[in-house]
């Protein structure tokens, strides 16, 4: 295990990696010395470029913390997170969208903040915007938005970042269903358009079964890796699909067998 | 130690329901989920304000207060015709007009009006530039707060009048002691606004702009200013009602012949002249004007603010 001193993300753009995102036995602790709390346990996991994975658990397994360990928000106390293609894009619950601006200009700030020329931005902001089928809202306001379209515009901001990772943190989990439903096609579409890779953290499994290629399991209190199952059904997918449902059984029995053990101790 | 399952059956389901997708009828057009997305998108989105008919404006925001003002006179003129005090310490609402008349005449109102409203206004400018960074130094360096943050909130509370006898000594009867008193009430108003603007900052934005790569001055610039913005203008705002009253103060003891005559200053000459007429016309000045330019300026920015981040819900 290495030492505390490189717990920092490494953001390595040059190495030729064959992985998205590698996590070498990552832990994190809250709280001061002494009354320290686990929160993360020797968590090692590799997502390869392109791919899409969603984490589960219940609460408490640290999944949040994990993703803002890898977004850099905060610093592992042990073990080392390896980002190879840069600063990853990160997609809150909540939108985050800036109410100041409009949809359009949400975007050419992470343009702009990315270094994209001034001249560049406004045509580059319309096409994300047309890629998460919302040409026309370049000039609306936050507030004029409805969830969904609201979550579309923070896709489309965490896509002008033009990262090789995308983080995603439960970021459907506010909508309705049929609104979720929707975006989870469009998640689907735009994943397999751009090649991105994904590392989805929710608790909802038929969404994680529905979206993913691998679904991993975190038991909680502390997050450690439980297991992991890989998801060969074809796309399109749908939520009701019987193959969704017959993995999404299976793996939520699973995580209540975990849950219950924390009843038992 | 991430063992590996493997979602048995899953996948043979997912052998047997090979291509069944195409069989099922699916329909899974991207044209199809553009559809549904469209429909989902018009039924959610709030509908544009409408705009308030000019009358209905008329009768619900302009009328009320003319006829408040309008009841104020009668009972004023009620209580001169009843004699409760006599002329000279109670003149009538006429008597009062007739002061304005005769300055509109002379054609010294707006130059007591202008005396006041450019030393408030240049007043108020530099209580900006100095506010605006003591706060910002306030809002995000803890030591700073801890050092000046209580001393600038209780600076709000003392009354600027009390710093006349002090600027006074040091400056003379000149306009600095003019400006020393106005930038003493103003600048810990604006000051505090942008504290509690910075500090009312939902932590998420911060995040989001940290994730999108906003660091130090490009954070303080494209985050944090603007997010801000709201309580800072209502700091600007209260820092205004202060520099107008603090000028007051300033003017009604600061006499010079080489000083202009603002507002303070003509009631005080009325005053030693027994004028109660005139002293009474310049209380309705000075509260016009303040009142004029918070309607004319810092209200309708406040409100355009406000209404362009969907913080303000229109009361029907």
């Amino acid at each position: 295990m290495t030492l505390a001193l490189d717990s920092t993300v490494d953001e390595d753009a040059t190495a030729e990696a064959d992985y998205a995102v590698r996590f070498a036995h990552v832990s994190k602790s809250f709280g001061r010395p002494g009354k320290q709390q686990l929160v993360l346990d020797d968590i090692s996991l590799d997502v390869a470029p392109g791919e899409f994975v969603t984490l589960i658990g219940a609460s408490g397994c640290g999944k949040s913390t994990l993703l803002n360990l890898t977004a850099g928000l905060d610093a592992a106390s042990t073990g080392r997170i390896s980002v190879p293609g840069g600063r990853p894009a990160l997609m809150f619950q909540e939108h985050a969208l800036f109410p100041w601006l409009t949809a359009g200009r949400n975007i050419e700030l992470a343009l702009r903040l990315r270094g994209v020329p001034k001249a560049e931005r406004r045509e580059e902001a319309e096409r994300l915007l047309s890629l998460v089928r919302l040409n026309g809202s370049y000039g609306k306001r936050v507030h004029e938005l409805s969830g969904g379209m609201r979550q579309r515009v923070a896709l489309a901001r965490a896509l002008a970042q033009d990262s090789q990772l995308l983080l995603m943190d439960e970021p459907f989990a506010a909508l309705d269903a049929i609104t979720r439903d929707v975006l989870h096609e469009e998640l689907t579409r735009i994943w397999s358009e751009t090649g991105v890779s994904v590392l989805f953290v929710t608790h909802n499994v038929r969404e994680a079964v529905r979206l993913a290629q691998r679904v991993v399991l975190l038991s909680s209190r502390p997050g450690r890796v439980v297991t992991e199952w890989r998801v060969d059904i074809e796309h399109p997918r749908r939520i009701e699909d019987a193959e969704v449902s017959a993995l999404s059984v299976e793996i939520t029995e699973r995580l209540r067998e975990e849950i219950r053990r924390h009843g038992q101790q | 130690m991430a063992s590996s399952e493997t979602a048995a059956t899953a996948a043979e389901e997912k052998d047997a329901d090979a291509g069944s997708a195409e069989a099922r009828g699916r329909p899974d057009s991207s044209g199809d989920l553009a559809g549904l997305e469209a429909g989902l998108d018009a039924l959610d989105s709030g509908g544009g304000g409408d705009r308030v008919p000019v009358g209905r404006v008329l009768l619900t925001r302009v009328l009320p207060p003319i006829v408040a003002i309008a009841l104020v006179l009668t009972a004023w003129q009620l209580t001169y015709w009843a004699e409760v005090q006599p002329d000279y310490l109670l003149p009538s609402p006429g008597d009062v007009g007739a002061v304005f008349a005769e300055m509109w005449r002379e054609g010294t109102l707006l130059e007591y009006i202008w005396t006041s409203v450019s030393r408030g206004l240049l007043g108020f400018l530099i209580a900006i530039a100095v506010g605006t960074p003591l706060g910002l130094l306030v809002a995000r360096v803890k030591l700073v707060r801890a050092a000046i943050g209580p001393v600038l909130t209780g600076l709000q509370s003392l009354p600027s009048i009390a710093w006349v006898p002090a600027a006074i000594i040091w400056f003379g009867l000149t306009n600095g002691t003019i400006y020393a008193v106005v930038l003493l009430g103003a600048v810990p108003s604006i000051a505090n606004g942008i504290v509690a603007g910075v500090d009312q900052i939902p932590p998420l934005y911060l995040r989001a702009g940290r994730m999108l790569g906003a660091r130090g001055l490009s954070s303080v610039r494209f985050v944090l200013l603007p997010a801000a913005l709201p309580g800072y203008l209502a700091g600007l705002k209260q820092g205004w009602a202060f520099s107008w009253r603090s000028l007051m103060a300033a003017e009604l003891i600061v006499h010079s012949p080489d000083l202009g005559t603002g507002l303070g200053q003509l009631m005080e000459n009325y005053r030693t002249m027994q004028n109660m007429s005139g002293v009474l016309a310049t209380i309705i000045l000075i509260l016009v004007v303040g009142v004029a330019i918070d309607l004319l300026f810092f209200s309708p920015l406040e409100r355009r603010v406000l209404r362009s981040r969907g913080l303000l819900a229109r009361v029907s």
